[in-house]
């Protein structure tokens, strides 16, 4: 009788392993997956967060509704991401349902601690199971702690999570990050706030509100977006100030020459 | 448990009204007068429940929370037919294995469909009607709203009619049920609604010429 030898197929072969260096190389190639997505900007206000990203060209034929990078978790939380969109659907959709389950269990609304600490978790499962890769994706994630302080949330592909006062997420980052130093301070009002994020956006892309998404959370209320008139309106007079500081620049160099 | 609790509701012109009573019991014991059994769904849904006393609540919360997972899903609400049938879904799944103990009138209000009651019984039978009950209240409830009830009432007309109900429990039913509480589901949302005053009299069942209540 010949012997047979059966092979198993089983979810235990590792993906994510340890490099020589130290390093986890498929959170590595997370991260620079990230690096390629759209723009994504957080900025914290003294009583709102302001979520904008840089919405991609679409063709033609296109309908731009289903388009849309910024997700809502819960009445009070939302969420962007930056890198593979595809793995945002699926990472919003298990956020989505802790959020409900957290409802379920203690009969009031979850902190935005609790369900950014979880995403981090879950992206951190992602890269120490057999058969999965890590998710291609950091997000931001926004909403008012218990009390009632805005916080924005920064989560990696590696599984850690950060707080912050703004921060750029994708392509062009470096830059827009620059920026944010520059210019947001301690205490910002809401409406300095967005005027900041439609800038920075305007750094790294195309002007124009068909380029850029801007949506906003103030206490109490649910996720707004800011509308295509109010953010042509803002790209026009932030161009103008540009112009007329560039005229200014320009007459200076000329009277000292 | 022996269905002595009473909900009851009935639709109207652009809003559905849904009334319970307001005791908690358990065999002779009751605990509390002031327990509110119907829960806002959604917006435009509400849902008054009766049954088992854990799995009351437990299916009420569970409801509310898988409806509103599926309105972040979405980003629309479920229709009140939808919500309807999803309930009833549940209910039927764990009909073989687990069953949920639990009656309930469930009323929302939508664009399309106007104002609506359905009924959900612990069997998992669904029915939308203009009118219904549970209990062994239903029982009065059921022939009062088959002499008195037209399509379109009013909502005073349709308080007028839900405090008649409660007159005629407290006069015929043996479990005394003093206290009730009454939600109202319109395009405005879902909101409380004080049977004793909106511009409605309680009918007194001390004074004798009130006993007999008689409406034409």
């Amino acid at each position: 009788l010949k012997e047979q030898v059966y092979i198993q197929m089983s979810y235990d072969t590792a993906i994510t392993v340890f490099a020589p260096n130290g390093h986890l190389f498929q959170v590595d190639y997370a991260f620079e997956a990230v690096k390629r997505g759209a723009c994504t900007i957080g900025i914290k206000t003294n009583d709102s967060i302001i979520l904008a990203v840089e919405k991609k060209a679409i063709g033609k034929l296109q309908d731009p509704r289903a388009n849309t990078k910024i997700f809502q978790l819960d009445e009070h939380i939302s969420m962007s991401c930056a890198g593979l969109t595809a793995d945002a659907r699926v990472l919003a959709n298990i956020a989505r349902l802790e959020c409900q389950y957290y409802r379920f269990n203690y009969e009031e609304a979850p902190s935005v601690t609790y369900i950014a600490k979880n995403i981090a978790k879950i992206k951190q499962k992602y890269t120490q199971r057999g058969g999965v890769r890590p998710f291609g994706l950091s997000c931001l994630i926004i909403g008012f702690d218990q009390n009632g302080e805005p916080n924005l949330y920064l989560t990696e592909p590696s599984g850690s999570y950060s707080l912050w006062k703004a921060n750029a997420l994708g392509k062009n980052a470096k830059t827009v990050q620059e920026f944010l130093e520059k210019h947001v301070k301690d205490q910002i009002t809401h409406e300095e706030g967005i005027k900041l994020a439609v800038q920075a956006l305007l750094e790294v892309v195309e002007s124009g509100s068909n380029k850029v998404e801007i949506a906003y959370m103030k206490k109490g209320e649910t996720l707004s977006y800011l509308s295509e008139e109010k953010i042509d309106t803002l790209i026009s007079e932030i161009e103008s100030a540009q112009q007329a500081k560039q005229e200014n620049i320009d007459k200076m160099a000329q009277l000292s020459t | 448990p022996p269905p002595m609790e009473c909900i009851f509701g009935l639709v109207g012109d652009g809003f559905t009204l849904l009334v319970a009573d307001a005791s908690a019991r358990r065999s002779v014991f009751l605990y509390k007068q002031d327990e509110d059994k119907i829960f806002p769904i959604d917006e435009h849904k509400a849902m008054a429940v009766t049954g088992e006393p854990g799995d009351t609540t437990l299916f009420a919360e569970l409801i509310q929370k898988n409806l509103a997972l599926c309105t972040l899903r979405v980003g629309v609400p479920r229709s009140p037919h939808a919500t309807a049938h999803f309930t009833r879904a549940i209910m039927a799944e764990n009909l073989r294995r687990s069953p949920y103990f639990v009656n309930l009138l469930l009323a929302g209000h939508d664009k399309d469909e106007g104002p609506s009651l359905y009924y959900l019984d612990y069997l998992a039978s669904l029915q939308k009607l203009n009118f219904a009950a549970h209990g062994y209240g239903a029982f009065f409830i059921l022939s009062l709203f088959d002499r008195y009830y037209r399509p379109g009432m009013s909502l005073p007309e349709a308080i007028k009619l839900a405090n008649l109900c409660i007159a005629q429990l407290r006069l015929r039913f043996v479990i005394s049920t003093p206290a009730f509480t009454a939600k109202v589901v319109d395009t405005d949302g879902v909101r409380m609604v004080d049977l004793k005053n909106e511009g409605v009299r309680m009918v007194d069942l001390k004074n004798e010429e009130e006993m007999v209540v008689v409406e034409e």
